[in-house]
């Protein structure tokens, strides 16, 4: 078996199974968003701050955000060792996704908590 | 024999003539799922700004709302939009084939088929509940 150290799971077996759990946490996520909205057409601030800041919402859009990060960390590893043949540019830009992604989930669980 | 072999061997053709092919159906709506998923990736900071005004106070909110009337910005949020939800739809149709059903070449352009139109379809919508 290929192993490979920058894969999420070690082995692409389970960087597979990763990608299709979070696809479906994300996935249901966007769709209770989407309904939320849909059953508010004339949004008030009160209104969406007092539904996304509800214990469960917050939890639920802390998992998602989780989520997507593994999400894209195994899309994004797909696409570079895909395309990007030079090891020293393919790390090079794993350690960009890894560091971009680190912050914006920082920044999610900061915009979540912090209201 | 040996000839036959020779002659059914596969070649690599560079990137000038791949595009000459006209790729079917299923090979298109699977490289978009691609690029929309990095384009999504890509918008998160976005997404992640534009939860931050709607939240953080009514100001804020409202500020939001006078930022995203603009058609530019208008603009941009439906393309990310669609790309979210292309790659959703796409996703999904993908979940559906790992589970082994319409695996098949008719499968898979039906299934590639159902993946544009409801892509389409959820585009405009977009597209009318923003503008
Ligand atoms: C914030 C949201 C999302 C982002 C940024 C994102 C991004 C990505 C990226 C970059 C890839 C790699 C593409 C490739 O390997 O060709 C990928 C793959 C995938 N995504 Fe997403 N995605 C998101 C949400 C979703 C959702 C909601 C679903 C489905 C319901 C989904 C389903 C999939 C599937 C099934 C794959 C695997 C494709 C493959 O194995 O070829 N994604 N995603």
């Amino acid at each position: 078996m290929v192993t490979n150290v920058t894969s999420l799971g070690r082995s692409g077996l389970y960087d597979w199974m990763i990608q299709r759990a979070t696809a479906v946490v994300v996935g249901v996520y966007v769709c209770v968003i989407v309904g939320f909205l849909l059953q508010h057409p004339d949004l008030s601030y009160e209104q969406w701050k007092a539904f996304m800041t509800t214990t469960a919402m917050r939890i639920f859009s802390v998992l998602s955000f989780i989520a997507v990060v593994a999400h894209v960390w195994v899309g994004l590893w797909t696409i570079s060792t895909d395309y990007i043949k030079p090891m020293w540019l393919r790390l090079s830009f794993q350690g960009f996704c890894a560091v971009a992604l680190f912050m914006c989930f920082v920044w999610a669980v900061l915009i979540l908590w912090g209201v | 024999m040996m000839g036959q072999t020779r002659e059914r061997r596969p070649t690599n053709i560079d990137m000038g003539s791949l595009f000459a092919y006209q790729f079917p159906l299923p090979a298109v709506t699977s490289i978009l799922h691609r690029i929309s998923g990095l384009i999504v990736f890509l918008m998160i900071p976005l997404l992640l700004w534009i939860l931050d005004q709607s939240l953080s106070s009514l100001d804020s909110f409202e500020q939001l709302q006078e930022c995203m009337s603009g058609f530019v910005a208008k603009f941009i949020l439906w393309g990310t939009l669609s790309a979210l939800f292309y790659h959703l739809i796409a996703g999904v149709k993908h979940l559906i084939m790992d589970m082994g059903i319409g695996e098949d070449l008719s499968g898979a352009r039906v299934g590639a088929w159902i993946v544009l139109v409801l892509s389409i379809f959820t585009a405009l919508l977009l597209g009318a509940w923003l503008w």
